[in-house]
């Protein structure tokens, strides 16, 4: 489904990403872990296609398709789901009013009908039951004055409405105390299906404990230096990176 | 140049809907002013004598005065005789039916989304359409008369309703209030007047449209609503104008008075054209507009959605005269490429216990500067008289301005003002948030655009409202940041 290349980015001056090579078939999940500013979340925008970030070189395809050659809007109509770390406010903007311009407009890219209000808020109810949302959190303006459990879970009602074949979870475990991160697992795993894939970007194990991986990858220094299974993930979190390091600073010297 | 600053300046060239013109015979004077425009002009309309006396004590005192300099916005000085102050479609005077108006001028009316048909009308709006310089119809005038309702051209009042019109012209915005409301008092063609008697709720909204269609012409309308004590009505303008190279000045006048326990709801969505994306042509749009809550308990609220319009000067007022009246401004004020606003209102509490409330959204796009100019006054003898203010500024891209400039003078130690202002910019993460979404660039400002004037959008009746907020889309199409 998706398949990374080679990948290299930069943001300014600054490379990020130095030749990423990643394949994800449907049905899988895939962690990506690593220590503080070894390139995760600039992986997750690079995929999104946030303009601050420069590719110097590689491929990204999605179902066959160039993803890189794509507007971010156009990935999002795509399938590619990005789950924001930091989600922003949109003052004044109901999250349903945003769901349904959203919702509306990947259906028009598709060639689909457009979802009138009756089905829409049908639509609407199921996915909230799903991810355990209040409506009421719903008809407030996007994010404005959440929590972090809340626009965490805001997200992932979000990804639940827009049903992408590809998602990616940034950092999606950072602020949430422990029945928040449960919520939140518990919507992601419900979302799962034989046809979409996941990638999970975590700096701990922690939410790896309710999303099963079925690989995990390291990041260091902008390039996956480890492969592995969740034992892995265990693994680190036992030794923590350091090791991971030394290994791979070894290998460039 | 960044990528936001790029898409904003693709953004900021959209087309002007309602440009066309409508072929139709026009009677115009010949350009120029002196005494004896005013004289023809009141003779048009066969004015009665006192009408004349006070239109050319008007144009005598006019004279005199210096064209204000004050506000936040510059153009080139207007030749005042280079204007044509009447001219009104040619038809038969009197018409007996809607059935009777010129084919053409209904095919405008329907180009704008006005249809005068009263029996295919669904909406209840009441509307008195204003052409160049002459109202042309008022719709669904039998069954508001059935109630008291007086709602016809001013026209029609002066000859039908001479009491009511000598009475209240000009008690709001005196002849000398200004230098434009002086100039409209000499010249007006027409306008709207209405009167809603004692104890009665206007069962629909009544509405005006204006739009200036003729080369040169000067449009000064006036309009004058009377709200008996514990009436109420909603009244709703909207104006459009042709696309035309040269400016085109309008200068109106609307006066509101509100009895005792009375209620004014005036809205406005303002589309005068406004000039092409290098700034040639567009709308001079120097208006007058307050209102007098002269009972206790009366309420005025102002509602204003103003797009277009090269040069803006406006200031819809409120004089809170009775005890426990209450005036409400909510604003949206939006400048592209090069337009600008001077805009805002003035509250000026005299009676004891009076509230106000102000909240004004300026956005600023393209190359254009947006001001908000706003006065608080309050008497020595309004105790307990409250105020909020509250002025954002919305900027997309780095090339326009926004500018506040409030002013607050408190006479009484009993009263509380209190004023909130912020500026901020639609930022690239919320504009990638919507991408991330599906959502494209243009879509997403107009989310965020309709959010941020929720407040405002809000206060418009139902159909307004939808009418408004794609008005903003169009208005701001190109100028996302």
């Amino acid at each position: 489904m998706l398949s990374i290349k080679n990948l290299h980015a930069r943001i300014e001056e600054k490379e990020i990403l130095r030749g990423i090579n990643l394949e994800v078939k449907a049905g899988e999940v895939h962690a990506i872990m690593g220590p503080n500013g070894s390139g995760k979340s600039t992986l997750a925008s690079v995929l999104a296609g946030r303009s601050d970030y420069e590719v110097t070189s590689g491929s990204v395809t999605l179902n066959g398709k160039d993803l890189l050659d794509l507007s971010p809007e156009d990935r999002a109509r795509e399938g590619v789901f990005l789950a924001f770390q930091y989600p922003i406010e949109i003052p004044g903007v109901s999250t349903i009013n945003f769901m349904k311009t959203a919702v509306n407009e990947i259906r028009e890219y598709r060639g689909q009908e457009t979802m009138d209000a009756v089905s829409f808020l049908k639509l609407m109810k199921e996915k909230m039951k799903l991810v355990e949302i209040d409506e009421s959190l719903l008809k407030r303006a996007l994010n404005e004055g959440f929590s972090g459990g809340e626009k965490k879970r805001n997200e992932i009602f979000q990804m639940a409405m827009l049903e992408p074949s590809l998602a990616i979870l940034d950092e999606t475990d950072s602020g949430l105390d422990i029945d928040a991160l449960r919520i939140v697992a518990n919507g992601v795993n419900k979302l799962k299906t034989p046809n979409n894939a996941t990638i999970v970007v975590t700096h701990y194990q922690r939410l790896l404990d309710y999303i099963i991986p079925d690989f995990v990858h390291v990041l260091y220094k902008g390039r996956i230096v480890k492969s592995g299974t969740k034992e892995l993930a265990l693994e680190l979190e036992e030794k923590g990176y350091d090791w991971i390091k030394a290994e791979a600073d070894a290998q460039t010297v | 140049m960044s990528d936001s600053n790029k898409i904003l300046e693709e953004i900021t060239s959209s087309e002007y809907k309602w440009g066309f013109v409508t072929d139709i015979d026009n009677d115009s004077l010949p350009k120029g002013l002196n005494e004896d425009t005013v004289r023809y002009i009141s003779a048009k309309k066969n004015e009665p004598e006192w009408l004349l006396e006070w239109r050319l004590d008007a144009f005598r005192k006019w004279l005199k005065m210096e064209e204000p300099i004050w506000p936040n916005v510059t153009y080139p000085k207007i030749d005042f005789q280079d204007i044509i102050y009447y001219s009104a479609p040619k038809q038969k005077v009197t018409l007996n039916s809607l059935d009777e108006i010129d084919p053409e001028l209904r095919a405008t009316f329907e180009k704008l989304g006005i249809s005068l048909d009263e029996q295919k009308r669904m909406t209840g709006v009441a509307v008195d359409a204003v052409i160049d310089s002459v109202s042309i119809t008022t719709t669904f005038k039998v069954k508001l008369s059935e109630l008291g309702i007086i709602f016809c051209s001013m026209s029609e009042a002066v000859q039908e309703h001479p009491e009511l019109v000598r009475k209240y012209l000009g008690s709001v915005v005196p002849v000398t209030d200004n230098y434009y409301a002086a100039l409209n008092s000499a010249v007006f063609s027409d306008g709207s007047f209405c009167y809603i008697p004692k104890g009665v709720r206007s069962p629909m909204e009544l509405s005006t449209y204006f739009r200036i269609n003729a080369a040169n012409t000067g449009q000064f309308e006036r309009t004058l609503l009377i709200a008996d004590e514990s009436s109420y009505v909603s009244y709703l303008e909207g104006c459009t104008a042709p696309v035309r190279d040269e400016n085109q000045l309008h200068a109106a006048v609307v006066e509101l008075v509100a009895m005792e326990k009375a209620e004014i709801k005036y809205s406005t969505v303002q589309n005068w054209y406004p000039g092409d994306k290098n700034g040639k042509g567009g709308i001079y749009n120097f208006v007058t507009k307050r209102g007098i809550c002269a009972g206790d308990y009366a309420k005025i609220s102002w509602t204003q959605v103003e797009t277009g319009s090269a040069v803006t000067w406006k200031y819809p007022s409120c004089i809170l005269k009775g005890d426990h009246s209450i005036g409400e401004f909510y604003s949206v004020a939006v400048t592209n490429n090069y337009q600008q606003a001077d805009t805002g209102t003035k509250m000026i509490h005299i009676g004891k216990n009076t509230k106000s409330r102000i909240v004004s959204k300026g956005i600023s796009a393209g190359h254009s500067h947006n001001s908000y100019r706003g006065l608080v006054k309050v008497m020595k003898r309004a105790e307990g008289a409250r105020n909020y203010s509250q002025c954002d500024s919305l900027l997309m891209g780095d090339q326009c301005g926004a500018h506040t400039f409030p002013y607050i003078e408190v006479e009484n130690n009993t009263s509380t003002v209190e004023h909130e202002a912020t500026t901020s910019k639609i930022g690239e993460d919320q504009i990638f948030y919507c991408n991330q979404r599906g959502i494209a660039t243009e879509k997403a400002v107009a989310l965020i655009v309709n959010g941020y004037c929720k407040e405002v959008l809000n206060q418009l009746p139902m159909e307004f409202a939808v009418e408004a907020q794609k008005l903003l889309a169009i208005s701001l199409e190109g100028s996302v940041g």
